[in-house]
């Protein structure tokens, strides 16, 4: 468009440059061309020309109406400033009237807004005039918090005009409301269905109207005390009733919630709240009300551990572990969570009831193991005396049974009760992974005050029926040997196997612990005790058998005594006896611990009749009256055999056994044949009845010359105090010991 | 074995009666009874230990009336013993007798002589087991038999014991005396007796019962011995193998009580001199020499001597428990102190062997030190 309108050749243009043009077409155009060219200008400017004639023809009207209208105007105009004028003298008139009414209404405005101020004065002193009487509404509707914000609105003014006298009225009626306001919060306070909630409430409002903050605090406490003990008291009401989870439940949102509220409020009010409120002193009072809270909290908790403590140590007696545990741990759980009080970790005091209930339940474990053992043993040894009493000759398990299902029951019995401890460690108990607790229960309790000491425990009463024995003659000695045999099979196994098991299922590893009792040790005290047993069974044996053959021999009178016919019936008895032992030992005990040179039966017994024959009969039946060579003889033999303690200790194995009971009756045999003196057939009854035994004794022990020997001595002592020595022949003697 | 300290006096007859000869106090004597059915063999050994050179003198003298069950001396007069013996009467007969019998002043190595009896004591009513005469301990004309069932007072002035008293063993029938002592304390008013396994102990003035310890042992009590320096203070062995010492005041339970032999205790001895020394003999074929230092009358003494010095001699102080032993080849019955030397003892086995033995020198300085 610029270069349009700058373009000089455009026609249209402004810029237009007529010679520039015509030079331009001069140059460019053909004549012909200039020539159309010129016509068409021609024409062009024709065409404008006439157009523009139209135009201003057109136009001419308008200009000729447009002068009109401006002459009209005119005319308007002139008026219209007349007007204005007129209009101008007006307004100054008003102004100046306005004026005037100003000054004059100015005086009484002034009175208006006295008065409007005097108004709202008295609407306030209608408020306190009403106060009293509104105090006394809310105190009707119990809206204390209302009350208290009306009072606190006014106090100002109270205090301002506190002095006027018709003020003091209302004053007074405000204090005494405000007293009994007072009074009755403090009695909502004290009130013991108050919920907390509104304890606070109560509390709260108070420290607004200015109470004093101490006597608050303190007074609080008191009240919180009452509730707390009420609750204390209910629980300790229903800690009868209840089983212990319901009772730590009832405990946790009871009384532990309540004391938290209580904490928590407590803080609120007194501790950060007055903080705020009188810098001064607020240090001091912070910790007056600390101490306090501290030494509440503490009473408290205190009452309620014991409480619970006792109810843990009654629910011990009856309960059963899984449950106990999840109360305790719902317990502990609660405690530690809540930080009551921050000088003292009643979790510490947590730990210490959980783990003396640790302790309690392996001691009540133990007393129930203790317990069961001890009945086991009373039905044994009722099953015992029974049998014997019904059948001579048990059945040939029978024994071996009731040892296995004493083991077995002891052993299952405790794996129960270490299975029910276990419950204590379970990964979620919380108090579970607590070092403290850990430490004492599983090492202390489980291990040394349960499963240790139930296993000395069990050497203990076996041994106190050795130590027992005397006054106890009733004890029979079955007992003893099965008790032996117990002993010795805990030592070869279930005592490791019981102590491992506790190892692992409570994690102690033995080797670290330098306090734990060692295996090796209980299994010393298993040994020692078996062996104890096992003396004192042979012993009791002996002496049964000792008894029969003192009495045989001292009670008869060997000086008037008939040639003997048979063997005694004592010896039968004896031989009996020996052999149901035997046979009741061959129960429990092997033939031998180390295989000494038995032949075959029927071979042994053919040359055993004959060897001693030939060895001792020679010392004896040319027996001649002189004693010498008889002493000599019997001399020599004791030079050359070893000697033989009676009552020593046994093998665990039956021959051992069965040679000491045979010890300690022969000798007793030959002891009491040297306090007597015989008749010739005296001496012979002595020899048929030590035949009778040569015959029948030697099957039992493990060196048979041993037998022979004792019985060659009971016969040369009987030798020695015979009046008239003579001896049967043997061949008759066979006969009377064949024919029985 | 400790023979290295010992000697052996061999009897060619069994034995089983052994007594110091208490009166006399200033050698060391013991006499032996032996036991022979042929009644005219028995004798009457008197032994003469002399220490420094370790050599034995004896004498020997006939006892021709029966085999002696018991022999006891007078602890008064040295001469005087007295004996049980049994005596064959006629055929297949046998019956008990007691006698008091006094050693000749004059030792007469030529001939074997028979003691001339000083008095007899008639049995004819009570009892026919005769246990033991025990001379009183303080009054030389007393002397007391046990026979099964009776315990007899005897005045013993005259040739003929006059019986003073009796005392019939109340209580089960079955139930015989087996052995008795005087209690050397109490004024010698007291005989203790034992019976199975009980001690019964008669106040001989009134014939009751002064004190008894039921149940001493669990089988027979073989023997018991009062303990001469220590009131009250009695040791009993018997046949379950124990030595128990007791405090008689106490009946409960023995303040001391040991089970060292293998087989019966037939004999037990204080030291008259080292309470704390204690023999026992026992049929096991031992005798024990055993300590019982802390019930013994130097036990008090001792402690206090160890706490003077300390350490030091704290380990010095015995030990309770066996301490030496003799080893015989039959049952040994008797085992007896010597009244004269307080290191010296003798014990006599079944087969006649008499063992004088020493108190191991180490032991002594152990307790005299």
């Amino acid at each position: 468009m610029n270069e349009k309108k700058h373009n000089p050749l455009d026609l249209d243009g402004p810029n237009f440059n007529p010679n520039m043009y015509l030079d331009k077409i001069f140059k460019e155009y053909s004549l012909k061309q200039i020539l159309d060219h010129e016509t068409e200008i021609v024409k062009d400017t024709q065409t404008l020309h006439s157009d523009m004639q139209t135009l201003v023809y057109e136009n001419y009207n308008k200009f000729i109406s447009a002068t009109d209208t401006i002459k009209k105007m005119k005319n308007d105009f002139k008026k219209m400033e007349t007007e204005m004028d007129l209009l101008a003298s007006n307004m100054a008139s008003i102004t100046s009237s306005s004026d005037q009414i100003n000054n004059t209404l100015h005086e009484t405005r002034q009175r208006i807004s006295e008065l409007s101020g005097v108004h709202a004065l008295l609407q306030k002193l209608q408020f306190l005039f009403k106060l009293p009487t509104t105090l006394k509404a809310r105190m009707e509707e119990k809206s204390y918090i209302q009350a208290t914000q009306d009072y606190l609105h006014a106090q100002r003014v109270l205090q301002q005009y506190g002095d006027m006298p018709s003020f003091q009225g209302i004053k007074s009626d405000c204090e005494s409301i405000l007293t009994e306001l007072k009074a009755e919060l403090r009695k909502q306070f004290c009130n013991p269905n108050a919920s907390a909630k509104e304890l606070t409430e109560s509390v709260d409002l108070l420290l607004k109207l200015n109470e004093p903050a101490k006597e608050l605090c303190m007074e609080f406490l008191t009240c919180a005390e009452k509730r707390l003990a009420e609750q204390l008291v209910m629980l300790k009401d229903q800690s009868e009733q209840r089983d212990i989870i319901e009772f730590v439940d009832l405990g946790c949102s009871g009384f532990l919630s309540d004391l938290c509220l209580i904490v928590a409020s407590f803080h609120d009010m007194f501790i950060n709240r007055v903080h705020m409120e009188h810098l001064e002193n607020s240090d001091i009072f912070e910790n007056f009300a600390a101490v306090e809270l501290d030494n509440f909290v503490k009473d408290n908790m205190k009452k309620y551990f014991e409480l619970v403590q006792n109810k843990v140590d009654s629910e011990q007696d009856v309960g059963d572990t899984s449950v106990l545990v999840q109360a305790l741990d719902r317990f502990y759980k609660r405690i530690e969570s809540n930080t009551l009080c921050k000088d003292i970790d009643f979790a510490n005091v947590a730990a210490e009831i959980v783990i003396n209930a640790g302790r309690k339940q392996c001691k009540a474990h133990l007393q129930i193991l203790k317990m069961h053992f001890a009945d086991s043993l009373t039905k044994i040894r009722q099953s015992l005396t029974t049998t014997k009493l019904i059948t001579q000759d048990e059945p040939p398990k029978n024994l071996n049974d009731l040892l296995n299902s004493l083991v077995l029951t002891v052993v299952e019995k405790v794996k129960g009760v270490l299975q029910d401890l276990v419950v204590f460690l379970q990964p979620d108990i919380n108090f579970a992974n607590k070092p403290q607790f850990k430490d004492s229960f599983c090492i202390d309790n489980v291990r040394e005050g349960l499963v240790v000491c139930f296993l000395h425990h069990l050497t203990a009463t076996a041994r106190s029926f050795c130590a027992k024995g005397a006054s106890d003659p009733n004890v029979p000695p079955t007992l003893l040997l099965l008790l032996s045999k117990f002993c010795i099979d805990f030592q070869n196994g279930h005592v490791h196997l019981l102590l491992s098991q506790t190892d692992e299922l409570f994690e102690i590893n033995p080797k670290q612990n330098s306090a734990l009792t060692y295996e090796t040790e209980i299994n010393n005290t298993m040994q020692e005790s078996a062996q104890e047993l096992l003396n004192y069974f042979v012993r009791i044996q002996g002496l049964n058998c000792s008894q029969m053959l003192r009495k045989s021999v001292e009670t008869r009178d060997w000086l008037h005594t008939i040639e003997p016919r048979t063997v005694r019936a004592v010896m039968k008895r004896v031989v009996d006896d020996i052999s149901s032992i035997d046979s009741t030992v061959a129960q429990l005990y092997e033939d031998q611990g180390n295989g000494t040179e038995h032949s075959s039966d029927s071979s042994r017994k053919a040359h055993s009749v004959s060897l001693p024959r030939h060895q001792y009969r020679s010392n004896w039946s040319n027996y001649a009256p002189n004693p010498l060579d008889s002493a000599l003889v019997s001399n020599m033999h004791r030079l050359f055999s070893e000697r033989i303690d009676i009552f020593s200790s046994v093998q665990f194995n039956k021959i051992s056994i069965l040679t000491g009971i045979i010890k300690i009756s022969l000798k007793t045999f030959m002891e009491c044949v040297r306090l007597k003196t015989f008749s010739k057939y005296g001496l012979q009854q002595i020899q048929v009845d030590t035949h009778y035994l040569q015959l029948y004794l030697w099957r039992f022990v493990s060196d048979e010359n041993l037998v022979h020997f004792l019985l060659d001595e009971i016969l040369g002592s009987a030798a020695h105090r015979c009046l008239e020595p003579v001896l049967m022949e043997p061949s008759v003697v066979d006969i009377i010991c064949e024919r029985g | 074995m400790d023979n290295d300290n010992s000697v052996i006096y061999g009897l060619e007859f069994q034995a089983r009666a052994l007594t110091p000869q208490l009166g006399e106090t200033e050698k060391i004597r013991f006499l032996i009874g032996t036991q022979s059915l042929n009644q005219t063999n028995n004798q009457i050994h008197l032994i003469e230990f002399n220490e420094e050179i370790s050599t034995l003198k004896t004498s020997v003298f006939h006892h021709s009336d029966g085999e002696i069950w018991k022999i006891t001396s007078s602890p008064l007069d040295a001469n005087k013993i007295s004996t049980c013996y049994n005596a064959l009467t006629g055929e297949n007969g046998c019956t008990m007798k007691s006698a008091i019998l006094k050693l000749p002043e004059i030792e007469n190595h030529d001939a074997i002589e028979n003691l001339e009896i000083l008095t007899e004591l008639d049995f004819s009513t009570c009892g026919s087991e005769i246990r033991t005469t025990e001379f009183h301990p303080n009054e030389s004309n007393t002397a007391a038999s046990l026979t099964d069932s009776h315990l007899i007072l005897w005045d013993i002035s005259d040739t003929r014991g006059r019986n003073i008293s009796s005392i019939t063993n109340e209580g089960k029938t079955s139930a015989k005396f087996t052995n008795g002592k005087w209690n050397p304390h109490q004024n010698g008013n007291q005989f203790s007796c034992a019976t199975e396994t009980h001690i019964k102990t008669y106040d001989i003035r009134s014939g009751e019962l002064a004190w008894s310890l039921d149940n001493a042992h669990c089988q027979f009590v073989r023997d018991m011995d009062y303990n001469m320096n220590k009131l009250y203070h009695l040791a009993t062995c018997g046949d379950d193998g124990f030595l128990k010492i007791w405090d008689y005041r106490q009946p409960g339970s023995p303040i001391f009580s040991r089970s060292d032999h293998s087989h019966w205790i037939w004999c037990v001895r204080f030291n008259p001199f080292h309470d704390q020394l204690i023999l026992t003999a026992s049929s096991d074929a031992r005798v024990l020499l055993s300590s019982a230092a802390s019930v013994s009358s130097e036990n008090i003494s001792e402690t206090l001597i160890a706490e003077d010095r300390d350490g030091l001699d704290a380990k010095q102080k015995l030990k309770d428990g066996p301490l030496q032993w003799c080893e015989h080849e039959d049952s040994v019955y008797c085992a007896e102190w010597s009244p004269a030397e307080p290191w010296v003892f003798a014990s006599l086995s079944y087969d006649g062997r008499l063992l004088i033995s020493h108190v191991k020198k180490s032991l002594k300085y152990q307790i005299l030190l």
